[in-house]
């Protein structure tokens, strides 16, 4: 937490190289990410922004390995502070999951276990990765319930999931990603399963506690104003590829790739009463049979034969930005 | 629940608002609302107070036949002057069987062995067929594929047929009676535990897990075991009476237990004969079993809309 986000030559805490992910169905192998690279520095927020099948959550699993292995055929690197994550034995690897990289899940009525009260569930994630009494998990449980600003957190830590609101269940998911005091926190859309009131609470409860932990946080989302609220840096994934990653004031300004351009132009803003959205005309394409070259070049209104030759290889048009998109302005 | 630590001050002021119950504690007060399977319960355990009492209670030796008095009528009939000894008004008030006996205490005595022949297959094939199960719908794969299709085999038979087929090979008497029901009732609850665990398998709870380090042994003992238990153990109770009435059919057959053991389905069968002159004393074991079952069904339906864990 001494290093600068961001800075030059730092070790960067994650870094993610030309992840391939495939899993084998009934149909053969469908590709879900084809070649996926980005680091992720101490106390930075990157959010994976796309759509359904676009491989956000995928990437966040893998860097889990929550996959099953024997249908799932993972390629590439995953380091994560120094270790290589993919090389990991079972037994390490179940001591970084939850201890030094935790997950927070989507839909938090499904994330606990109905038969348990969240307090024991707490406590058993603590006491798996501590060697702490039962007395001292349950401290520790009431204060992380404190953090995440829970009401009578000794009340609601006896109660079961399904006797808590969606809000103070996702909060209580929150405290439990935090019981260990994980330096990366994956965020799986954490508030789409919210009304908007309470996103927008848990949202800044997210970026209060990143910047008070100095955690590094990934954030995946298909909301683009969810993205500029808590992000850093934004990547925007389309069929299982980054192709445009930049810090969010210029991706959201001047987006460069047409995808992006295209998400932007498809979002409500003020002002837009009575007027048609723009919708990305097509479908996103088949993971079982991309499209030759840029996988976005069918649904693209400025493609050209070009695209259809060859994946597009990235391009920085300034440092610290990259684009997937052989039409994007050269630095 | 876990031990919990003192409460520091600041949970005090909110504590005053309805307490959360636990699992088992909202399962009894859902059960104690139900009034169809509070009855059954009651009955049952009255039922089974009655078997475990038998020596104590029963006015008479289960054993002991007195040619004279075979066939006799109820001991309510007995007063109304249908009996030639009317001194007998409550000598036998169930009548008497072919051979003499108390009919009174062959079925106290007798429940005693058919809720043993019903309770303890079941409770086997719980332990043996859940393990199965369990273990064949979390690990998928092969494994499942052995397990699964071993199991399909034994569904090409009816139930009643194998276990008379096992019974008849083994040869009659209570173990292999019990050792033939067992096997009958394992492919079912193997059945209802792969899916029931399948289903588990895949929800977020158990990623949940993963993903803050549990191993697959402990996710196995903490979170799928205690999910699919409940769903588990109602089919289980549903199956009871079912082994009940194969029991007594195996018995009837004569295939489970032996004259002169005192069991419903025995009973029934050494009964058969006097259906024409005594067609109340024939009924009797036939009308244990009927109840004894129905009961056992009704709590199990009670209890599957009890433990339903999502409320």
């Amino acid at each position: 937490m001494t290093d600068a986000p961001g800075a030059n030559g730092a070790e960067p805490l994650l870094a993610v190289e030309g992840l391939h992910v495939a899993f084998h169905g009934p149909d053969g192998a469908v590709e879900v990410l084809n070649g996926v690279d980005f680091a992720l520095a101490r106390g930075e927020v990157l959010c994976l922004l796309g759509e359904s099948g676009s491989g956000k959550s995928v990437t966040l699993r893998t860097i889990l390995r929550l996959h099953n292995p024997k249908r799932t055929r993972v390629s590439g690197a995953v380091r994560f502070a120094g270790q290589d994550v993919l090389g990991l034995g079972e037994r390490a690897m179940s001591q970084l999951r939850g201890g030094d990289i935790a997950l927070i899940f989507q839909e938090p009525a499904t994330a606990f276990d109905p038969v348990y009260s969240v307090g024991r569930q707490i406590v058993e994630t603590i006491r798996r990765h501590k060697s702490v009494s039962e007395a001292a998990a349950w401290a520790r449980a009431v204060e992380l319930f404190q953090r995440v600003q829970i009401p009578s957190p000794e009340r609601r830590l006896r109660a079961y999931p399904h006797e808590l609101s969606g809000g103070m269940r996702q909060r209580a998911m929150i405290a439990l990603a935090l019981s260990c005091n994980p330096s990366l926190l994956l965020a799986d859309e954490p508030t789409t399963a919210l009304d908007a009131t309470v996103q927008i609470q848990i949202l800044l409860l997210l970026r209060r506690l990143q910047q008070e932990y100095g955690l590094s946080v990934i954030f995946v989302s298909h909301d683009i104003g969810v993205a500029t609220e808590i992000a850093d840096r934004i990547a925007v994934m389309y069929a299982g590829r980054i192709v445009e990653m930049g810090p969010v004031r210029e991706v959201i300004r001047a987006p460069l790739h047409p995808y992006t351009q295209g998400l932007l132009g498809s979002t409500v803003r003020k002002g837009m009463r009575a007027r048609r959205l723009n919708a990305i005309p097509g479908a996103p394409p088949n993971l079982a049979a991309l499209p030759p070259g840029c996988s976005f070049a069918p649904r693209c209104p400025h493609a050209e034969p070009r695209c259809t030759a060859a994946v597009p290889e990235p391009i920085a048009p300034a440092p610290g930005q990259l684009v997937r998109c052989i039409r994007a302005p050269l630095a | 629940m876990a031990a919990q630590p003192p409460a520091p001050a600041i949970a005090t002021s909110a504590s005053a608002a309805t307490p959360t119950r636990g699992y088992w504690a909202t399962v009894g007060r859902r059960l104690m609302r139900d009034r169809v399977t509070m009855a059954c319960a009651l009955v049952l355990a009255l039922i089974l107070l009655a078997a475990l009492l038998a020596p104590l209670i029963a006015p008479h030796d289960p054993f002991l036949g007195r040619m004279p008095r075979r066939l006799r009528p109820f001991g309510i009939l007995n007063s109304l002057g249908m009996s030639d000894n009317p001194r007998a008004i409550l000598e036998h008030p169930f009548g008497t069987d072919e051979l003499g006996r108390d009919m009174l205490t062959r079925i106290l005595y007798g429940g005693r062995l058919s809720l043993f022949m019903g309770v303890t297959p079941v409770f086997n094939a719980l332990v043996i067929g859940g393990l199965l199960g369990i273990v064949a719908g979390f690990l998928g794969g092969w494994v499942n594929t052995l397990i699964m299709r071993t199991i399909d085999v034994f569904y090409a038979f009816p139930s009643v047929l194998l276990a008379i087929a096992i019974s008849g090979t083994l040869g009659a008497g209570i173990v292999n009676a019990i050792v033939s029901l067992t096997v009958v009732f394992i492919p079912p609850i193997v059945r209802v535990s792969e899916s029931v665990t399948t289903s588990v398998r895949t929800l977020d709870y158990v990623d949940a897990a993963r993903a803050s380090g549990l191993g697959t042994l402990s996710i196995l003992r903490v979170h799928v075991l205690r999910n699919v238990f409940g769903p588990i153990f109602i089919y289980a109770t549903s199956l009871i009476s079912v082994s009940i009435i194969l029991a007594s059919g195996l018995s009837f057959l004569g295939l489970g237990v032996e004259p002169p053991n005192a069991e419903w389905g025995l009973m029934l069968n050494t009964l058969r004969p006097a259906i024409y002159t005594r067609p109340e004393v024939a009924a009797l074991p036939g009308f244990a079993i009927l109840v004894t079952s129905v009961c056992f069904n009704l709590l199990s339906d009670g209890l599957r809309s009890a433990m339903d864990v999502r409320i």
